[in-house]
């Protein structure tokens, strides 16, 4: 796999399908909100993107209670994509998210049916913080009896080519992991014009209260996260890297310099970090500042020179 | 809200499941009872949200209840030990709101921000009512910094080894307030709830980052969703929903 990259003089730059990040340290969707409440503790543009609060069509208020459950090295969430709807997201969220960043965001879109990520895409287009279209397929079509998109290979592609005929953005499809072979959901979105591939969503994970004697989690079942998935999110990062062209943001466990390092080993040309939010609300900047250190420890001149180093 | 390194001043058993701990560093910008701090612990993946007891500019004390591992392994920590804390969090209780009336309603572990509560109206010159309810005479905690300021409080035991037998709303039964303060488990909140006229509930949930960015601890409240961590825990009774 090959890249141009201007590094620029800068040796944590990157390249996402023409847009440059100044580094690839991107915060998760979920685990950011829109970037207010980091904002009052350090300032938020040193990151190279931020991929904000998943956005459905309409309003969702998500998930009954309690939607968090601890794990070793990790956690599950059953948050349900709380999120105030994409006109609110439009008129609120997105002028205040300007006043406290100011580079091409992603945005991170979730549907119950093509036309919800057709018609929530279109509008997110439309807005010129945008940069990225990050489609979450995790979610269960309603008009197939619940099946999740992401993974049949022809639902991630009917969405792919969905989203596409509505924006000229990059369109980069997150896929989940909870599948048998994710090269094929790949694939799959690549053939269908995805532009990238965001992995990895959330394992599918259940804890039980030993004293109720029944699941943690209203919904029963989360999604888990922290570092206990990261080597299954490289080995999957890893394995998509060799079947597919197009460029990876890899995500899934992320908590240190040297882990943003690997991901980009195994085929990550940017990378987002999520659960280390919640437990570090400093994180982000910390890795972006450790950086620099681990990579003269590596030998590595510059971040664009390792994407797939490992492949 | 920040993130603070403070240093474990005292950590000292009080009943057969409740210990003290004073921590020490800057705590500057606690502003109300009822706000909370969220502790790393080592060994853990998520913080551990403790309300607030007592606190001043350079320090904060907490009671915490041994409800499993994380909490465990706060009760073998030493003095001289740091830990890493985000506070202060929550919207905390607001005493302005308070009548001459008021009483101060608290099971269990849900004491912690009732003395919080008081000191700031015994200030105002009001003396506020207490009822607490326990489990059993051992499980009373401290009474001693309620009398110091002038209360008495009206203790309910639910075996009746001390005070009244019965819960909480049978120790309030006793007395006459127009307006409540609370802080306990859920079904003690909810018994509260149907005989207080008015006032304000501390509602507690699991939490993912208890700093209002990951909607973990997200709530139905009649005016709209509300995160437990920043838009409560403090809820006031008009805008509860069960």
């Amino acid at each position: 796999m090959s890249h141009d990259c201007k590094t620029g003089g800068n040796p944590l730059s990157t390249e996402l399908c023409g847009i440059t990040l100044d580094n690839p340290v991107i915060p998760a969707s979920g685990t950011f909100g829109y970037g207010q409440e980091f904002a009052r503790l350090y300032d938020i543009n040193i990151l190279g993107s931020i991929s904000f609060k998943g956005t459905t069509l309409h309003e969702r208020y998500g998930n009954p209670l309690p939607r968090i459950a601890e794990c070793s090295s990790g956690m599950l969430n059953s948050v349900g994509l709380q999120n105030p709807g994409v006109d609110h997201v439009i008129a609120h969220e997105l002028p205040e998210f300007r006043k406290i960043y100011s580079k091409p965001l992603i945005a991170n879109i979730s549907g119950f049916s093509i036309d919800e990520y057709k018609e929530t895409a279109e509008k997110l287009d439309a807005q010129d913080q945008v940069g990225i279209l990050e489609i979450n397929i995790s979610c269960p079509n309603v008009h197939n009896g619940g099946m999740s998109f992401g993974t049949s290979p022809e639902a991630a592609a009917e969405v792919t080519s969905a989203v596409k005929e509505v924006t000229h953005k990059p369109v980069f499809m997150k896929l989940t992991p909870n599948v048998t072979d994710i090269t094929e959901i790949a694939k799959a979105c690549e053939d269908a014009g995805a532009d990238g591939i965001s992995m990895i969503n959330t394992l599918m994970g259940m804890r039980i209260d030993l004293k109720k004697r029944k699941p943690v989690l209203a919904n029963q079942t989360g999604g888990l996260s922290g570092p206990a998935v990261l080597p299954v999110a490289l080995r999957m990062v890893w394995q998509t890297a060799h079947a597919v062209n197009i460029p990876i943001i890899g995500m899934g466990g992320i908590s240190s310099a040297e882990d943003v390092i690997e991901m980009m080993m195994a085929g990550a040309s940017a990378v987002e970090i999520g659960a280390a939010n919640l437990v570090n609300p400093y994180a982000c900047r910390e890795i972006i500042e450790e950086l620099p250190a681990a990579m003269e420890e590596l030998h590595i001149d510059a971040l664009s020179d390792i994407i797939g180093a490992a492949l | 809200m920040d993130r603070q390194i403070l240093t474990i001043e005292e950590n000292t058993q009080l009943t057969r499941d409740t210990w003290f701990m004073k921590l020490t560093g800057n705590c500057s910008e606690i502003s109300a009872p009822g706000q909370f701090i969220n502790i790393r612990l080592d060994g853990f993946f998520l913080r551990r949200p403790i309300s607030i007891y007592d606190h001043d500019d350079r320090w904060v004390s907490i009671l915490y209840k041994l409800l499993g591992r994380g909490t465990k392994s706060m009760s073998q920590m030493t003095p001289g030990q740091t830990l890493d804390v985000l506070l202060p969090l929550g919207n905390g209780f607001d005493v302005s709101l308070c009548t001459e009336h008021t009483l101060l309603a608290a099971g269990g572990i849900g004491m912690p921000p009732m003395y919080g509560i008081a000191k700031e109206l015994k200030e105002k010159g009001i003396t506020p009512q207490l009822a607490l309810g326990f489990n059993t005479k051992e499980d009373i905690l401290p009474l001693q910094p309620f009398e110091d300021l002038g209360i008495h409080p009206v203790i309910a035991t639910a075996d009746g080894s001390f005070g009244i037998r019965g819960f909480v709303t049978d120790a309030m039964k006793t007395l006459n307030y127009d307006y409540v303060c609370t802080c306990g488990p859920e079904p003690m909140l909810k018994a509260v709830y149907e005989q207080m006229p008015d006032g304000q509930l501390s509602f507690e949930e699991r939490m993912g980052c208890g700093f209002g960015a990951c909607m973990g601890c997200s709530c139905k409240t009649k005016y709209g969703s509300k995160r437990i961590c920043t838009d409560g825990p403090i809820l006031m009774k008009d805008e509860v929903i069960w």
